[in-house]
């Protein structure tokens, strides 16, 4: 590449004319294109937060529990036992839609990385996946290409996926999202930052070779779609699970000394925010000889090795003096280790290649003068709150509960599930699909840990506030719902184009939801990420605030899982005034999408949680489910599905339509099983929490209070169907 | 019995297979790095699941080909005890100590799920917990677990006696349905002619403690431990 660098240029690279004008006055001279790709990586959208840093400040991220909130590579918290969990969720939308196997592995890759680089051993994997519409005919290949890709990683590494979730909308149709969660386990005393320090210590890179793979990766991610997108194809990486295995188990060797000072994977903009960001934070100088980086390719250049994003890489400062022992290490897991370089006094980041100076930047102002925004925002409407009275059922219970038990957003995932490994490491207590949240043991202790993922982006487009608040209160309560005390989130927030100020207000609403309810809930923000610009042609995705939810029981044996057993009450918990707004009945069965979303009340919130967990801690509870999307009819037939065990179902009040009552979406609620309903109403009166008996479990059949009877068998069958089905009809998107 | 397990690069099961045989055993199994050539005086070798360096080239063909392996015949030509699961299983095949291949799953997929297993003889070392006949339920996890072999070396792994364990319903009954991978003759798991080397795709190390949803391979390794 021999073009002049002008504004031109950098426009190209993703950066203002006003964003250049300040790289000239930084470095006071044109600079150089590898300096002009440096400041275009570490200031783009992806990598410097310019448009959502000012919102994301307003999230609550201290707890007493809190070890490391954002700002780290991954959030950090205290589960007890001396140990800590760190855990962190990270979108691969834009690589995923352009080639959907590897963008979804590396994606699973990428946030493996930024766990175990903390120290932790990963011991769960969680996804968020969000696809276009089932009848568009690219959304097949996509789906079952990320499905492939995640199971591919993830299954070699060895680190078991656990749980996720999955949503359909044709606003998804250019622009699927995947969201990727890694949990992991470390000493709490032992846990690696990123800050380098120590002028003069080597800066040693470890893992696989640099190619030309995945260059300008992180400014793809900081711009809309296309129709040409597919031509950047070669801007996405490829994925190497067995290298990964092998840096984790080297890694997690050397952490077990004190070699090591400083330790970041190069995710994206790879060697440059990597170097960049070790240095800034520990505010010491870097010089890097790139001709001492392993290539895979002959005749890279120095912009070429500074943006590449291959992967399955990573960053260390180590001690001199330890510097021989860690090569030891990594050349018996045949891994590739190099001194690239060393920490210097400069506050500069210098780079030297063949001999030559292809770049010399001041870090001071490349952190500091970046990119900041504040743009302007545009707030939705509020809509209007429906009156279920008013919404004529021409359908009834039993012919709505067929149609929506085998709807795309409702059925089984299993044959999704079913390509992930989600055993392996021995100590999966609940899998997917057995419990609202995954149950994970911890080796060798009583103690658990339960994770989930969550959001509904109906609800966030309808009222992006109280959309927020609700994906935070449905982890919450998906937490609580198999008895642990929930702990801390991980964000990712997936919107469209932050230049639409319709955007950013869907952006700020949704924060200002999220914040209420994560400081009401006492469960706080340690760690997150931001993608924007997902939009194609220049639609939006629907405003989706993917939220990881960590909670831990002290007592892992204490777990319920949604499966219902024979002979029991089913009390549901939590007041139904019957919210069709926004319903999947209302979606599905009237094909209308309006009205307000169901409120989140969070004093409500807690006290139903708060009621449910010592009740499952105390053992009174032998099975419950969350009462989400679909309402209570669908609650009841997951847990029948489940088990296999049927439910005579009573009547309901007479003060609530039937279909409101069975498919409205009023919040915190759940679904619970007990010996003796009775008592446990009484002490739910006590406690000042609504309850209600609302059937008795057993035989085979669900029976309704319409008098209408459906087999569990039957609903299974149309529960399983759609997956299976949709996928043999072949791959229409295939050209 | 004195277990180790064996650790190729990309092996990732070799936690579950320590905790498996720990609380069988009583004790820790050895842990042994597949550059190693001495297995010293092990009784058993266990080679777990996984994915060995990568197998990016057919699953088990590198690990069959590491140095490690050398060490394995010899203890198999002593007469020494082998278990090798999926990964381990394919390693087995790769390296002609057990007969026939484990071929892409019909289906072309990962498969992750229980599955119940038959079987077929408990006059070995491995299954002599178990009842002839009796199904027990275990994990399944893997792409290529679809086991083949020509018509000769099947009628002749019948004929001898030598199939451990078949794919079944809960009940025992062969059906296409319950071989989800497609194994000639719903084979699950096979043994030497000396009945010493196990080969299975199932996990049945992923099913010894309640907690996790069943002990239906515990058995396995009680009948290990009392040999």
């Amino acid at each position: 590449m021999t073009r002049e660098i002008n504004q031109e240029l950098a426009r190209e690279f993703g950066l203002s004319a006003e964003e250049y004008a300040r790289v000239l006055s930084i470095m006071g001279r044109t600079p150089s294109l590898t300096e002009l790709g440096v400041f275009s990586v570490m200031w783009s959208e992806h990598c410097s937060y310019k448009s959502s840093r000012v919102w994301l400040k307003q999230l609550p991220t201290k707890q007493p529990w809190v070890i490391h909130g954002p700002g780290e590579n991954a959030g950090v918290v205290d589960i007890g036992d001396g140990l800590a969990a760190i855990f962190k969720m990270e979108s691969h939308n834009h690589p995923s839609f352009i080639e959907p196997y590897q963008g979804a592995a590396t994606g699973v890759g990428g946030i493996l990385r930024d766990v175990f680089t903390m120290g932790a051993r990963p011991i769960a994997n969680l996804n968020a996946l969000r696809f276009g519409s089932p009848s568009n005919p690219v959304t097949k290949r996509i789906v079952d290409g990320v499905v492939r890709g995640i199971g591919g990683y993830g299954n070699c590494v060895g680190v078991p996926t656990v749980g996720g979730e999955i949503n359909f909308h044709p606003a998804y149709d250019g622009n699927p999202l995947v969201n990727a969660m890694t949990v992991g386990i470390a000493r709490k005393d032992r846990i690696f930052l990123s800050a380098a320090a120590g002028v003069g210590n080597p800066v040693v890179y470890v893992g696989s070779k640099t190619g030309r793979d995945g260059i300008h990766g992180a400014t793809m991610a900081s711009a809309e779609f296309a129709a040409d997108s597919e031509e950047k194809r070669p801007t996405v990486q490829v994925g190497d699970p067995f290298t990964e295995k092998l840096l984790i188990e080297a890694c997690l060797e050397l952490m077990q000394t004190d070699a090591i000072v400083a330790i970041q994977d190069m995710g994206a903009a790879g060697l440059t925010s990597s170097s960049v960001e070790m240095a800034g934070k520990g505010n010491v100088g870097i010089s890097l000889n790139l001709d001492m980086v392993p290539a895979r390719e002959t005749g890279m250049t120095a912009y070429e090795f500074m943006l590449s994003e291959s992967q399955e890489r990573m960053l260390m400062i180590l001690r001199p003096d330890r510097q021989e022992l860690a090569r030891g290490i990594f050349e018996k897991w045949d891994l590739d280790f190099a001194v690239i370089g060393e920490l210097t006094d400069t506050g500069r980041l210098t780079v030297w290649h063949g001999g030559k100076l292809e770049a010399d930047i001041p870090l001071a102002p490349l952190n500091d003068q970046a990119p900041l925004y504040t743009r302007p925002t545009i707030e939705p409407p509020k809509r209007e709150k429906l009156n279920p009275a008013r919404i004529e059922d021409r359908i009834g219970l039993t012919g709505a509960l067929r149609k929506l038990i085998a709807c795309p957003d409702l059925c089984s995932r299993a044959w999704v599930w079913d390509q992930y490994d989600s055993t392996v490491g021995g100590q999966t207590v609940k899998r997917p699909g057995a419990a609202d949240a995954a149950v994970v043991k911890l080796e060798g202790l009583s103690r658990g840990l339960a994770l989930t993922t969550d959001c509904t982006p109906r609800y966030c487009l309808a009222d992006p506030e109280m959309g927020g608040a609700q994906a935070v209160a449905e982890a919450w309560r998906n937490l609580t719902a198999v008895g642990a005390r929930p702990l801390a989130i991980t964000d990712n927030m997936n919107f469209g184009n932050p230049e639409k100020p319709e955007i950013m207000g869907q952006f700020a609403a949704a924060i200002r939801g999220m914040a209420a309810a994560c400081d009401a809930l006492a469960f706080p923000v340690v760690s997150g990420n931001v993608s924007l610009y997902n939009e194609t042609e220049r639609r939006a995705i629907l405003p989706t605030p993917a939220i990881g939810g960590l909670g831990v029981l002290d007592d892992v044996t204490k777990a319920v899982g949604l499966a219902l057993p024979p002979w029991l009450d089913l009390v549901l918990i939590g007041a139904t005034a019957g919210w069709l707004g926004q319903s999947l009945w209302l979606r599905e069965i009237t094909g209308r999408e309006d009205g307000a979303p169901p409120p989140v009340d969070f004093t409500i919130e807690r006290a139903n949680g708060d009621f449910v967990r010592t009740r499952i801690l105390d053992g009174t509870v032998r099975a419950c489910h969350d009462v989400s999307d679909g309402g209570v009819l669908i609650a009841v037939a997951e847990m029948a599905m489940a088990s296999g065990t049927g439910c005579r179902l009573i009547t309901h009040p007479r003060d609530v339509p039937g279909h409101a009552f069975w498919f409205g979406e009023d919040q915190a609620r759940y679904l619970i099983a007990v010996p003796d309903g009775v008592a446990l109403i009484r002490a739910a009166d006590t406690a000042g929490v609504p309850a209600m008996r609302i059937g008795t479990s057993g035989g085979k059949d669900l029976t309704l209070p319409d008098g209408g009877t459906i087999s569990v068998d039957e609903l299974r069958g149309l529960h399983e169907r759609f997956f299976p089905s949709w996928m043999a009809e072949g791959m229409d998107g295939e050209t | 019995m004195k277990a180790g397990i064996v650790i190729f690069p990309g092996i990732n099961r070799e936690r579950d297979m320590a905790i498996a045989l720990k609380q069988s055993f009583g004790h820790e199994p050895r842990m042994i790095w597949h550059k190693e050539t001495d297995l010293g005086d092990l009784d058993l070798v266990v080679i777990p699941g996984g994915f060995s360096f990568g197998d990016y080239l057919r699953c088990g063909a590198m690990a069959a080909r590491s140095p490690v392996m050398r060490a394995i015949h010899d203890h198999a030509v002593r007469g020494g005890y082998i278990l090798g699961v999926c990964n381990g299983f394919q390693i087995l095949t790769e390296a002609d100590m057990l007969p026939g291949a484990l071929l892409r799953n019909a289906s072309l997929r990962f498969l992750s799920m229980d599955c119940h297993l038959r079987v077929e003889r408990n006059d070995t070392v491995f299954t002599s917990r178990y009842q002839i006949g009796m199904t027990f339920r275990a994990v399944m996890a893997h792409g290529d677990g679809n086991y083949f072999a020509d018509g000769e070396t099947l009628d002749r792994l019948e004929h001898q006696g030598l199939v451990a364990f078949r794919y079944t319903t809960p009940t025992g009954a062969i059906t296409p349905e319950a071989n989800r991978n497609g194994s000639a003759r719903s084979i699950a798991g096979i043994l030497s002619p000396n009945r010493r080397i196990l080969g299975l795709m199932p996990h049945p190390e992923d099913l010894v403690d309640p907690l996790m949803g069943g002990t239906g391979g515990k058995p396995l390794f009680d009948s290990l431990a009392a040999a």
